[in-house]
């Protein structure tokens, strides 16, 4: 296409969306799956990686590595520099203020495990919820911001209460509101149901928990890569985030949040680099955020996902979420053409996520005939068995969108389904 | 074509029959052994009865829900075990998990028509998904009890 035609389809002031330069800065993409190119639609459950974030892994490894706040010597003092930069950048990217914090974890599941534990053990410092107190969560949520107040629950004593959704897996603020209550301590929701792609109205949602009194704590993992997070502008106190699902390395993420919130927390992880001093018997923590980072930390993943996060905003958070909703339409007005499909939230403009149910098709046999034409879609329960069986109708199959997949995939996704339910209905 | 592979290895024209209309499927009253196998990942889950007079099985029945694969092998596995003998049925069993999982060549088992399954090898995310039945069905006549034994994660 020249430039004379690109310029008809698109408003002067408007560059359009760069999707093929895109393309070429993530090398996995040159990949041949069963002979046909490449379709990566299961970047809901991980996304690939960019030169950028490889090159400043690479360099980072070659020429920097050593153990953080530890030695004196000039590697250790380097390191330990790349990572506060990298801490730095990621609390602009996620908006935070100065009364804001952001420690990092191995990702979304450790750090939502971090709040929930912290609250509720009553180690170092007194535990927030007790008996009488209640944790309120809802029937959207990935098993790991469920399970983790399960057990919160019933190590304090408190009552786990859930907002459940309706048939068509969407919640509401009356529902909220007549849930919420003096006891209510806790409330935890996702930013976008991983399973569906529904975005719950969670600014509005944490605002009423936090006017009720209640913490509140937000899954963000499907959102961090395409919308703009603005902690300082949310009724927040804690954020959960994973690197790998915004273009960065696996095993890093954070929890970003109210540093008066992240004082409440109990450590989760006891050990090397938390404590201001350690006697035979006792120990005293360190300040945030070391308190919360025992161990040898993942320096050069957060040097990855520092620079994904540089990466997005050069390409520009706004841009990528209009490309990925577009993508997600598309697809969703395709499949749900298609006799025997059922989409799941169909009107979900503001989501990277469709996911849909085939009648009397297994999602796992259309998974299979996808991957032989080199798609990659995620099947089963999404790791939200509670959601799948509000919605009725089984196991789905999830189509899940990324800043370098194209209007041409969406379209082979819908193609190949349909292709699917031929052979096998 | 490489969709072709997958359509003659996994979806043969016999597996899809035997999907869409599952042998011996349905409830059965006052079994003498059943159980139930499940996979977490994929949220497949059938249960296998039957009922043994002495050292023959005499009726077997299969209910629940899962992909392709799944059910047509459970219902191809209890065309092939009923009004037979015990000892036949768990040696057949063990034949099609050895050539499932690589122990056995398709031309050493015996295997009959079950062989349109051998395809399976080549799809390591499957075998789960083939093996399920034969699992509830060993499950179910090595538990003496007959209990329901549950969460047989195949």
């Amino acid at each position: 296409m020249n430039e004379a035609s690109l310029r008809d389809r698109h408003d002067a002031e408007t560059p359009p969306y760069p999707v093929e330069t895109i393309r070429t800065q993530f090398p996995i993409l040159a990949r041949k799956i069963r002979g046909r190119p490449l379709v990566y639609l299961d970047n809901a459950a991980t996304t690939q990686v960019p030169t950028a974030v490889l090159d400043a892994v690479r360099e980072f490894e070659s020429t920097t590595r050593a153990n953080i706040h530890r030695g004196v010597h000039t590697l250790s003092q380097e390191s330990t520099d790349a990572f506060e930069r990298a801490r730095e950048r990621l609390a602009g990217f996620l908006g935070l203020g100065d009364q804001h914090g952001l420690v990092f974890t191995s990702g979304t599941t450790e750090a939502l495990n971090t709040v929930a534990y912290g609250l509720s053990a009553g180690d170092g410092v007194p535990a927030s919820l007790g008996p009488g107190d209640e944790i309120v969560v809802t029937g959207l949520e990935h098993h790991a911001n469920l399970i983790p107040w399960q057990r919160a629950a019933r190590r304090s004593g408190a009552t786990l209460r859930v907002l459940v959704p309706d048939t068509d897996g969407r919640v509401h603020l009356d529902g909220l509101a007549s849930i919420l209550g003096p006891r209510t301590r806790v409330f935890a929701l996702t930013a976008c149901a991983n399973a569906t792609g529904y975005r719950p109205p969670y600014e509005t949602m944490l605002r009423m928990a936090s006017e009720a009194g209640a913490l509140t704590v937000l899954d963000a993992a499907q959102a961090v890569s395409h919308e703009t997070l603005d902690l300082a502008a949310l009724a927040c106190d804690f954020m959960a985030f994973s690197s790998h699902k915004m273009y960065g390395p696996m095993g890093i993420g954070g929890l970003a949040g109210r540093l008066a919130a992240l004082e409440r927390l109990s450590p989760l992880r006891l050990g090397g680099d938390m404590v201001d001093w350690v006697s035979l018997e006792d120990a005293a923590f360190a300040p945030l955020p070391s308190r919360l980072e025992g161990g040898t930390q993942n320096v050069a993943g957060a040097v990855g996902m520092a620079t994904a996060a540089r990466y997005i905003d050069e390409i520009g958070r706004p841009r990528i979420d209009t490309h990925v909703r577009r993508l997600r339409a598309r697809a969703a007005e395709g499949l749900a053409r298609i006799d025997g499909i059922r989409v799941l939230n169909p009107d979900s403009a503001d989501s990277a996520i469709v996911a849909f149910i085939a009648r009397e098709v297994h999602p796992h046999d259309i998974g299979t005939l996808l991957d032989e034409r080199g798609i990659a879609v995620r099947t089963g329960h999404h790791c939200a068995m509670p959601l799948i069986e509000r919605l009725g109708g089984g196991p789905t199959t999830r189509a899940s969108f990324a800043a370098y997949n194209t209007d041409e995939e969406a379209d082979r996704l819908v193609e190949a389904v349909a292709a699917a339910l031929k052979v096998l209905a | 074509m490489s969709e072709g592979d997958a359509l003659s290895d996994l979806y043969q024209e016999l597996v899809l029959e035997h999907k869409r209309s599952p042998r011996n499927f349905g409830t059965m009253e006052s079994p003498t052994h059943e159980a139930r196998g499940t996979n977490p990942q994929c949220g497949d889950d059938v249960k296998v009865q039957l009922r043994i007079d002495g050292d023959r099985i005499e009726d077997i029945r299969f209910t629940g829900s899962g992909c392709a694969i799944c059910i047509a092998s459970t219902s191809m596995m209890t065309q092939a075990v009923k009004k037979g003998d015990v000892a036949s049925a768990m040696a057949l069993q063990e034949r099609f998990r050895d050539v499932m999982t690589g122990k056995l060549e398709t031309a050493d088992a015996d295997l009959g028509k079950l062989a349109s399954f051998s395809g399976v090898r080549r799809y390591p995310s499957r075998i789960k998904c083939v093996l399920l039945g034969w699992h509830a069905l060993g499950h179910a006549i090595n538990d003496a009890t007959g209990d329901d034994n549950g969460g047989t994660s195949a």
